[in-house]
């Protein structure tokens, strides 16, 4: 593992790319790229990305946590079932999202409702099995990366005694979305690494014919990232803009077909809100008719609501969105923190404001033009 | 989150982080005065206190498992306490021994534990003078609690080392190794490798499928490798980054001071094991607790000198300059191994209770 993570934090290799993406950069006008996942989001953190990139050259959070963009008619249903004696099944970071009324799972759960924080859906399996005489439903949430273990599971067939609440999402779309918007005027994507090993780069090929903005499949060092930014920023130099894959060690154009087989036979992609962002055509990875059975919404009779909620002064949807930066939400570390989470973006590992936050981001965080560090 | 109220005590509360901070500073420390002896006083947080020339301490171990690769909790409560004599300053003397201990422990581990202080008295050089000893019944406590304080006296080096710091024409605020003497390009040594300990109980724990076979605790007594830095002079401050680790110990001493610290991530003595682990469980090698490493802050002019002093002693082998006092900075600042900048939190908690 060692020689494998130092290649990719090679401090000379690092220096050497970060040179090139300013000569790139040079006279280029300002070039702002989003990324849509948390994962992504804490690499640039942490290691302090934003501080090596030109005045120019902005890199962006956008929706790519989970927890963040689950709709709070979601968690509002799973903990009605919790409170009418179902036993709810759930990640930890998802208890800790709150609802249409600032109700968390967690919360529900201190209240005595049936709330267990299982840490993968084999828990969940195991679980129902052990208990026959109970009834569960499993909080399905997440993109591509968690839902193939839950499709092949139903596939092999699931206990009797366990439903399926879907609220899975397929991130594609939302990158077409994004790359259509004239709000955020993204000029270019480092796409997911995780979600596009399953996807493939094929599934984000209508979005980019589109809009034909740079879309760099990037890994999870830094340095992928660094080199993500300087394709990206080629690029756009080359006036050639494509499809790129930095992540060759894990993406390929097909992805992972299996994974694939499993989810087609299992979802149907439909319209489907994301928290904070908006209702993305096809997006919605729903349980597909042939399997109503096994469909907490069908079983239990639960809307799918496309209401949403976020605190008064919140600016949540925002940073889910990629539009501000977390210190620019008045509750950020003030009212909402790591320990006391009122909006989702702070409850999630994968969430901007939980990773600025840990890093203790208040202003726009190191920025370092022409050689001088400053703090925003 | 430490704005967060609360009405009992968590774990987290004694783990050196933020929380542990928020205890001491709004519900301990105000609540005893300082009336004659205010040389150093309860707030600084200061690792002794200090009466005239006699430097004093006080510190209980609850390191779970008791026996772990390179020591055990007898080691650890004598080179702990000593270490905080000695980073002050002070050339330790005495040591007492209280023992708390759960009814039905075994006599023989009793025995081990207390050959092993007694061995760790004597590589410091000091004698366990006074004790008690104390039976709870079962369930009451897990095994052992010891409690030792120790008793040390001003190092007749010191005012030699402070000379030479101020040699820069520095005005020193206090005769001891303390924070307030810190001038913006003082530089910063850690005299080995961190998170050995914090690794080697948790793999010792067996909870989290964690191996590390070569790994061993780094608890040692540091007195002599302290004393061979102030022979060259310049030291300013020191102090052991214990629970919360040195994020927590460059936090307290950037707040202290008011002047920012960088610091240089390539620069930091870590074993590849202790990275690895940090890997996998996802915490941060600077949050981790070590029971025998000293940071030291030294007048610029002497760093080097006093890097080599540090390494002559077999406990210092591995010791590096990570960084320095700066006002470009507030705060702790940390640059990546790929020279990006990003900020070093004070830790909230310990990631690893009951270390120590």
């Amino acid at each position: 593992m060692k020689r494998i993570l130092s290649r990719y934090r090679d401090p000379k290799l690092a220096r050497k790319v970060t040179e090139k993406i300013w000569e790139l950069a040079r006279d280029l006008p300002a070039i702002r790229i989003m990324h849509v996942c948390g994962t992504h989001e804490w690499t640039i953190t942490h290691w302090g990305i934003r501080s090596l990139l030109p005045e120019n050259v902005e890199v962006r959070a956008g929706p790519g946590c989970p927890v963040c963009i689950t709709p709070a008619s979601d968690i509002d249903s799973m903990i009605k079932l919790a409170k009418d004696g179902i036993n709810v099944l759930t990640y930890g970071d998802m208890s800790r999202a709150k609802g249409s009324r600032m109700v968390s799972l967690e919360d529900c759960r201190a209240d005595g409702g049936n709330v267990r924080v299982v840490y993968s859906f084999t828990d969940a399996l195991k679980i129902a099995k052990s208990n026959p005489g109970e009834e569960y439903v499993f909080f399905s949430a997440g993109f591509e990366t968690t839902a193939p273990i839950v499709a092949y599971s139903i596939l092999k067939g699931l206990p009797s005694n366990l439903k399926i609440l879907s609220a899975h999402r397929f991130v594609p779309p939302a990158v077409g979305l994004i790359a259509e918007s004239d709000e955020l005027a993204i000029d270019a994507f480092i796409n997911p690494g995780h979600t596009s090993t399953i996807s493939g780069m094929k599934a984000y090929k209508q979005y980019f014919d589109k809009t034909r903005k740079p879309m760099v499949f990037a890994g999870f060092e830094p340095l992928d990232i660094l080199l993500a930014i300087y394709m990206i920023l080629k690029q756009i130099r080359e006036k050639s803009p494509r499809m790129e894959n930095e992540y060759r060690r894990s993406v390929t154009w097909e992805g992972n077909l299996s994974a694939q087989k499993c989810m087609e036979e299992v979802f149907e992609l439909r319209d489907g809100y994301w928290r904070g962002v908006a209702i993305i055509p096809e997006s919605w990875m729903d349980l597909a008719e042939k399997f109503s059975r096994l469909d907490a919404r069908k079983v239990y009779g639960l809307d799918v609501g496309k209401g949403d909620h976020f605190p008064s002064e919140a600016r949540c949807a925002e940073v889910i969105k990629g539009l501000i930066d977390p210190p620019e939400c008045p509750l950020y570390m003030k009212k909402c923190t790591p320990a006391t989470p009122i909006g989702p973006a702070m409850v999630g590992v994968e969430g901007t404001c939980r990773i600025w936050a840990q890093h203790r981001i208040t202003g726009k965080g190191f920025r370092c033009f022409s050689g001088v560090c400053r703090m925003g | 989150m430490a704005e967060e109220e609360f009405n009992r005590i968590s774990i987290l509360h004694g783990g050196g982080g933020l929380y542990m901070q928020k205890l001491l500073k709004e519900h301990i420390i105000p609540r005893f005065r300082s009336r004659r002896f205010k040389e150093i006083p309860l707030d600084l947080l200061a690792d002794s206190a200090v009466i005239g020339d006699i430097v004093f301490t006080t510190d209980s171990y609850t390191v779970k498992p008791i026996f772990f690769p390179g020591g055990d909790i007898g080691r650890l409560s004598v080179s702990g306490t000593v270490n905080d004599l000695s980073v002050v300053g002070a050339r330790p003397l005495g040591i007492s021994c209280a023992l708390i201990i759960e009814e039905g422990f075994e006599l023989a581990k009793l025995g081990r534990i207390l050959d092993s202080m007694e061995r760790a008295a004597e590589e410091a050089d000091v004698e366990i003078v006074t004790g008690d000893t104390k039976v709870v019944e079962r369930g009451k406590l897990d095994q052992i609690i010891i409690n030792t304080a120790g008793i040390g006296r001003r190092s007749e080096k010191l005012d030699e080392n402070l000379r030479r710091a101020a040699s820069d024409g520095r005005s020193l605020k206090s005769r001891w190794l303390d924070p307030r003497n810190i001038r913006p390009g003082d530089k910063i040594i850690i005299s080995g490798t961190i998170g050995d300990h914090a690794v080697a109980i948790m793999a010792a724990r067996e909870e989290l499928g964690l191996e590390a076979p070569n790994l061993k605790s780094d608890a040692a007594p540091l007195n002599k490798l302290i004393s061979e830095a102030l022979e060259i002079g310049g030291v300013v401050a020191c102090k052991d980054p214990t629970r919360g680790g040195l994020a927590a110990l460059l936090n307290e001493w950037s707040e202290t001071t008011g002047i920012g610290i960088i610091i240089r991530e390539a620069s930091l003595p870590i074993r590849e094991e202790v990275k690895a682990a940090c890997e996998i469980l996802g915490i941060e090698a600077l949050e981790l607790a070590n029971e025998g490493k000293a940071v030291l802050a030294v007048s610029g002019k002497y760093a080097k000198d006093v890097l080599e002093a540090v390494r002559s002693h077999p406990l210092g082998r591995d010791a590096e300059i990570i960084g320095e006092f700066t006002r470009e900075y507030n705060g702790v600042v940390m640059e990546t191994e790929i020279g990006g900048l990003r900020y070093v939190p004070m830790p909230i908690g310990d990631p690893v209770p009951r270390i120590c």
